[in-house]
C-alpha cells in the first residue's frame, strides 16, 4: 500500500481510539476533572506519567541530540530520569497525602498566603505555556512531514483532538488517553530501534546491541569513535559538554526541574493512596526508562549509519548521483542539505566547516528517517508518525490541564470567587481548558521569540521556584510565608536574569546585555543549566528570611506533621 | 500516635532518603560525570564503564532505587503503625 494512505490509516486509527476513550471517560465532578477521582491504578498512572512526560522533544529530538553530542548528551539522559528519584522521595507521597487538586493550592495553604499561591500560579503558567508551544509545533511538524498537510491545518486537527478529550474528560479523560498514547509511542520508538540493532550487531535489545560487536568483530562504539575521529569530530564516547561543572549543574537543573514541573506532579494526585504514589513513581520511571535507555542506541547507531553513508563505498565520499533513496527523501524536506563545494560530484562529510559539504543535518531526522535508513516496511514509518503525534498530544494535554486547573481552581475559586458552587467551578474549568487550548494553538502558529528558549525557561523556572518551595514546605516546619515568597522570587529572578543577560530579554535578539559568549558565563555555566543555581539562591533566601521573621502558626506546623505520615489519606473513587 | 514515635518515624524516613540519595548521587554525578575518565579505563563489553553509567547504568539504578524506597517505606509505615487502612 502507498505510504501516504497507510499513514492516514494508522494515524486515523489512533485518533479514533483517543476519541473513543474520551467519550467513555467523561468527567462528572471537579474531583474527576482535576485528579481523575483519585482512583487511577499506580501502574496505569505510571504509564500515563510516561506519556505525559515524554514530549515531542523526547520522541523526535533526543536521539538526535545524543547522536551529535555523544557522551555530552548524558546530561539529558540522567537529568530527565533522575528527577523521578527526587519526586518519589521528596515530593509525590507527601503531596498525595495532602490530597488536594493543584500545586499552587499546596503552596498557598502551607505558607498560609495568597501571595505565595499567586506567585506559584504565575510560575506554573509561564513554565507550562512555554513548554506547550513546543508540543504544538511538534504536532504541526509531524502532520506536515508525514501527511503532507500544511503546518496550520495539522495544528488545527491536533488542537481539535486535544480540545475534545481534555475539555470533555479533564484529568480522567487525559489519563486514559495518555495510557493509550504511551503504548503507541513506545511501540513506535522501539520497533525501528530493534531492527537497526539487529542489523548492525545481531542483538535484538538495543541497550545490549550498543555495547556489542559488529559483524567485523569490532565493538560498535569503538568503530563509531574511530569513524567520527577520522572526520575531525570529537570522539563519540568522550565528547563533553563545555566543562565538568557545567555538566554537573546542567544535570542537577534538569533533575530538580523535572521534579518541580506541575504537570508531572499532579499526575501523582490521581492515585488512591500514599503507598500507591511511591510505587507509581517507580512505574513511571520504568516506562520512561524503556525509551530513555533505547535512545542512546538509536542515537549512536543512526550516527554510524549516517556517517558511513556519507563516506561512500570507498570511504572517499558519497557519489551524489548515487545517493540512497532516503537521502533524496529528506533532502526534499530541507532537513538535509548538500553543497558540492569542490565540484567533484562527491559529498565529503568532515568536521572542518570550510570543506564540509553536508551543510545541514537537522538532528530530528535521526528518529524520523531511522525506519527508512534501516529499510523497514512502510507500516513502521506510519507508526513513527503516529508515535510522534502521541508524544506531542499527551504532553500537551497534561500541560493544558495544569494550566486550566490553576486558573479555575487557584485563581477563580481560590482567590477571586471563593463562593462558586462545584457545578460552576466544573464549567469554569472546562472554559479555562478550552481557552488554554486556543492560546496554545495560537502561540503554536505564531511562536513568540522566547519559544526558542523553551527548555531554559520551563526547567529553569520549575527548578528555581517551585521545587524548593514544595520541598521546604514538607521538610521544614520553620520556613514561613515571607521566606517562601522571597525565596521563590529570588530564585526566579536570579535564573531569569542570567538567562536574559545572555539570551536577550524575553529572548529578543540584540537585547542580551552580556552577549551569549563563553567568557561571560559564570564559572562556565551555560544559561540553560542555571536553574540549579537559582534553586540554591531560593533555599538560601528562604532560610535567612524565615530566621529573622516569626515562625509559622501552630496549625501550619500540625499540617506539616500530618502530611508526613500516610495514615488518613482520604478515600478514593473507583473507576 | 505519640510525638516520640512520630519523630522516630520521620527520622527513620530521613535516614532512608539520605541513603537512597547518596546512591543516586554516586551513580550519576560521581560515576557518570566526576570520575568518568578513570572509570572509562574499564569496560563492560563494548561500553566504557564511565560512559555506560552516564547513559545506561544510572537510569537502571534510579528505577531500582525508587522501588527499594517504596518497599522500605511500606515496612516503616507498618512498623510505626502509620500505614493507610
Amino acid at each position: 500500500m502507498e505510504l501516504q494512505t497507510l499513514t492516514y490509516i494508522v494515524v486515523g486509527m489512533t485518533f479514533a481510539l483517543y476519541i473513543g476513550i474520551a467519550i467513555w471517560a467523561r468527567a462528572a465532578t471537579t474531583g474527576e476533572f482535576y485528579v481523575a477521582g483519585k482512583g487511577v491504578h499506580p501502574v496505569l498512572n505510571g504509564m500515563a506519567t510516561g506519556a505525559d512526560w515524554m514530549s515531542a522533544a523526547s520522541f523526535i529530538s533526543m536521539a538526535g541530540l545524543i547522536a551529535f553530542n555523544g557522551y555530552g548528551a548524558s546530561v539529558f539522559l540522567m537529568g530527565w530520569t533522575g528527577g523521578y528519584v527526587l519526586l518519589a522521595m521528596l515530593l509525590a507521597p507527601y503531596l498525595r497525602k495532602y490530597g488536594k487538586f493543584t500545586v499552587p493550592e499546596f503552596i498557598g495553604d502551607r505558607f498560609y498566603s495568597r501571595t505565595a499561591r499567586i506567585v506559584a500560579v504565575l510560575c506554573l503558567i509561564i513554565a507550562s505555556i512555554t513548554y506547550v508551544i513546543g508540543q504544538m509545533k511538534g504536532i504541526g511538524v509531524a502532520f506536515s512531514r508525514f501527511l503532507e498537510l500544511p503546518f496550520d491545518t495539522g495544528l488545527y486537527v491536533g488542537m481539535a483532538i486535544v480540545f475534545f478529550y481534555a475539555v470533555l474528560g479533564g484529568m480522567k479523560g487525559i489519563t486514559y488517553t495518555q495510557i493509550a498514547q504511551y503504548c503507541v509511542l513506545i511501540f513506535a520508538y522501539t520497533v525501528p530501534a530493534v531492527f537497526i540493532s539487529l542489523n548492525l550487531t545481531g542483538n535484538a535489545f538495543p541497550q545490549v546491541g550498543l555495547g556489542s560487536q559488529m559483524a567485523d568483530g569490532t565493538y560498535l562504539l569503538d568503530k563509531l569513535d574511530l569513524v567520527v575521529q577520522d572526520l575531525g569530530f570529537d570522539k563519540y564516547t568522550t565528547a563533553g559538554m563545555e566543562n565538568k561543572l557545567n555538566m554537573f549543574v546542567y544535570t542537577l537543573t534538569l533533575m530538580i526541574g523535572t521534579a518541580g514541573l506541575p504537570h508531572v506532579i499532579i499526575r501523582f494526585f490521581t492515585v488512591p493512596s500514599v503507598k500507591a504514589a511511591r510505587f507509581s513513581a517507580g512505574w513511571a520511571l520504568v516506562f520512561i526508562a524503556l525509551l530513555y535507555t533505547v535512545a542512546p542506541a538509536v542515537g549512536a547507531m543512526a550516527r554510524l549509519n549516517l556517517t558511513t553513508t556519507f563516506q561512500g563505498e570507498d570511504g572517499q565520499g558519497m557519489v551524489y548521483e548515487e545517493r540512497p533513496q532516503w537521502v533524496k527523501n529528506w533532502e526534499k524536506t530541507g532537513l538535509l542539505k548538500f553543497e558540492d563545494k569542490n565540484g567533484d560530484g562527491k559529498i565529503t562529510y568532515v568536521a572542518d566547516k570550510a570543506t564540509n559539504e553536508v551543510v545541514k543535518i537537522d538532528k530530528d531526522i535521526m528518529v524520523l528517517a531511522n525506519p527508512e535508513i534501516a529499510k523497514l516496511p512502510n507500516w513502521v514509518i506510519a507508526l513513527v508518525a503516529a508515535g510522534g503525534l502521541a508524544a506531542a498530544l499527551s504532553t500537551a494535554a497534561g500541560l493544558l490541564l495544569a494550566i486550566a486547573s490553576s486558573i479555575s481552581h487557584d485563581l477563580l475559586k481560590g482567590v477571586f470567587m471563593p463562593k462558586i458552587s462545584e457545578k460552576t467551578e466544573l464549567l469554569a474549568s472546562r472554559i479555562a481548558m478550552a481557552g488554554a487550548v486556543m492560546v496554545a494553538g495560537y502561540l503554536g502558529l505564531h511562536p513568540p521569540d522566547f519559544a526558542a528558549g523553551t527548555v531554559a525557561i520551563a526547567f529553569g523556572l520549575a527548578a528555581s521556584s517551585l521545587f524548593p518551595a514544595l520541598m521546604m514546605g514538607i521538610f521544614s516546619k520553620r520556613i514561613n510565608r515571607s521566606g517562601a515568597v522571597w525565596g521563590m522570587l529570588a530564585g526566579l529572578g536570579v535564573t531569569m536574569l542570567y538567562v536574559f543577560q545572555h539570551k536577550g530579554i524575553m529572548f529578543v535578539p540584540g537585547t542580551a546585555f552580556l552577549g551569549d559568549m563563553q567568557p561571560n558565563w559564570f564559572f562556565g555555566i551555560t544559561p540553560n543549566a542555571f536553574g540549579a543555581i537559582g534553586a540554591l539562591v531560593n533555599f538560601g533566601v528562604a532560610f535567612v528570611v524565615s530566621r529573622v521573621t516569626a515562625p509559622p502558626p501552630e496549625h501550619i506546623q500540625h499540617m506539616v506533621e500530618h502530611i508526613r505520615v500516610p495514615a488518613g489519606a482520604g478515600t478514593a473513587v473507583d473507576h | 500516635m505519640s510525638d516520640n514515635s512520630a519523630s522516630a518515624y520521620w527520622k527513620a524516613n530521613l535516614r532512608l532518603v539520605a541513603f537512597c540519595l547518596a546512591i543516586w548521587f554516586i551513580v550519576s554525578y560521581l560515576f557518570g560525570i566526576i570520575l568518568v575518565e578513570p572509570l572509562n579505563e574499564y569496560r563492560l563489553g563494548g561500553y566504557k564503564l564511565g560512559f555506560w553509567f552516564a547513559q545506561q547504568g544510572s537510569i537502571y539504578t534510579f528505577v531500582v532505587l525508587i522501588f527499594f524506597y517504596a518497599w522500605r517505606m511500606n515496612a516503616l509505615d507498618r512498623k510505626f503503625d502509620v500505614h493507610e487502612e
